[in-house]
């Protein structure tokens, strides 16, 4: 039930309706839940609805694994 | 991207993840308990078999997060009983047809139909004029948003032949009802990824005072191991907090839009949660307003208290007092197939999931 899916809007539709796409399969899905969509947008949509855009947010809480990360990415070069 | 460039993501996907696992077994020296509360993180973490990457003193138990699961056998019976009705359609999401009842399920009756989503049952009450539609209503915080959009669309509609069958949880009551049980040795939860999303990060800060670390994660074998890392990394220094490890979806407000919509249509009540009883505070029911939508009002129907299947130990494998190997009936008499119980039979059951990857 908390499955959820990233795709892409492909247009932005009347009666609160937005078509999205994933690997080439449209659907067309309802926007109610969500505010400013744009053509463009990464979605997370669930049960026939955009429950939110995706953002590309720094994970701020897992800082250190970056700094450990990177260091592997170093180590490897 | 090129091939040669996504070979190298995958690579470093594969390093990142031994990296984890070795700083996991030289940071985690106290025994620790952590339990995840979302469907889709057990089927996740038992696919990539994330407990043989972890040292033996971190011990991952599943609990209530499968919200078919943790319906109760009244309601399940309540279910069934509204598709006996006359002139009724039953419109709910797969997951709910194969859930036993005292030899009975929902797929039993021809007038139950699967839906996508709820807008689905929109349409069948438009296309069915003759029929009432009632809509299984299950689902936490990241599905309730949803049945509540389509209730005010029905209401907008002016439909007619069109009710919800509400049996909605919230998360947090269970959590609070699970750590005040003194016997729980709890240290920390991987917290439900799209229920996050729609309530923020904020919305399980109490933990904190329970002492007890959390952190929102995302389901690739990637994302949980990196949760698991931060939360016993606090745990280690002393730090309780909520962390957020999915936050290209989830921020610390969530999407208030959905959020604010499920009070618009539902109130929180009381409910009661297979295996726990009933946790006040922890459901929701239609208002008064929407009453028309409401199943139970419509039908003027008497919930009749049922008990488990006997010896099915769902509830507790729900509750994490027990896992589904500890179960009698386990692979012998209940398998997907014949299931005894929801924990079975359920997409996103803790037995399903023990039963589909041999743990």
């Amino acid at each position: 039930m908390c499955l959820a899916v990233p795709v892409k809007v492909t247009e932005i539709k009347e009666n609160n309706l937005a078509e999205v796409e994933m690997n080439n399969v449209k659907l067309n899905v309802s926007r109610l839940l969500v505010e400013n969509l744009n053509v463009g947008d990464y979605v997370l949509i669930h049960a026939g609805f955009i429950i939110e855009r995706m953002t590309y947010e720094e994970a701020k809480d897992k800082l250190d694994l970056f700094d450990e990360y990177f260091k592997l990415l170093n180590s490897k070069e | 991207m090129s091939i040669q460039n996504n070979t190298n993501m995958n690579i470093n996907k594969k390093d990142k993840i031994a990296l984890i696992k070795r700083n996991l077994e030289k940071i985690s020296k106290t025994s620790i308990s952590i339990m995840e509360v979302c469907g889709t993180h057990t089927m996740s973490i038992a696919k990539f078999g994330i407990r043989s990457l972890l040292p033996p003193t971190i011990n991952i138990i599943s609990g209530p997060g499968c919200p078919v699961c943790v319906t109760s056998a009244t309601d399940i019976k309540t279910a069934i009983d509204m598709a006996k009705m006359k002139d009724v359609i039953v419109a709910t999401f797969g997951d709910m047809l194969k859930i036993p009842s005292q030899g009975d399920s929902l797929q039993n009756y021809s007038n139950v139909k699967i839906v996508y989503s709820p807008l689905d049952a929109l349409t069948l009450a438009q296309k069915n004029k003759d029929k009432h539609i009632i809509f299984l209503g299950i689902g936490f915080e990241t599905t309730t948003p949803l049945i509540a959009a389509t209730i005010l669309n029905a209401h907008k509609m002016s439909l007619t032949n069109f009710s919800v069958l509400s049996m909605h949880k919230l998360v947090p009551p269970a959590l609070t009802a699970i750590l005040k049980n003194p016997e729980h040795n709890l240290h920390a939860f991987i917290l439900p990824g799209h229920v996050s999303v729609i309530t923020g990060s904020r919305y399980f800060n109490f933990l904190k005072e329970f002492k007890i670390n959390g952190v929102i994660s995302g389901f690739d074998d990637l994302e949980i191991m990196e949760s698991i890392y931060i939360m016993v990394h606090d745990f280690e220094n002393g730090i309780f907090d909520i962390k957020n490890n999915y936050s290209n979806v989830v921020s610390e407000d969530g999407n208030q839009k959905a959020f604010k919509t499920i009070f618009d249509v539902f109130e929180i009540d009381d409910s009661e949660w297979r295996g726990i009883g009933i946790i006040p505070g922890s459901g929701l029911k239609i208002k008064g307003e929407f009453a028309n939508f409401d199943a139970i009002k419509r039908f003027d129907y008497k919930k009749i208290t049922i008990d488990e299947a006997p010896g099915c130990i769902c509830g507790n494998i729900l509750l994490g007092k027990a896992k589904p190997t500890e179960c009698n009936f386990f692979e012998k008499h209940c398998t997907p197939s014949t299931p005894i119980g929801p924990c079975m039979v359920s997409s996103e059951g803790t037995c399903a999931a023990y039963f589909k990857y041999f743990l």
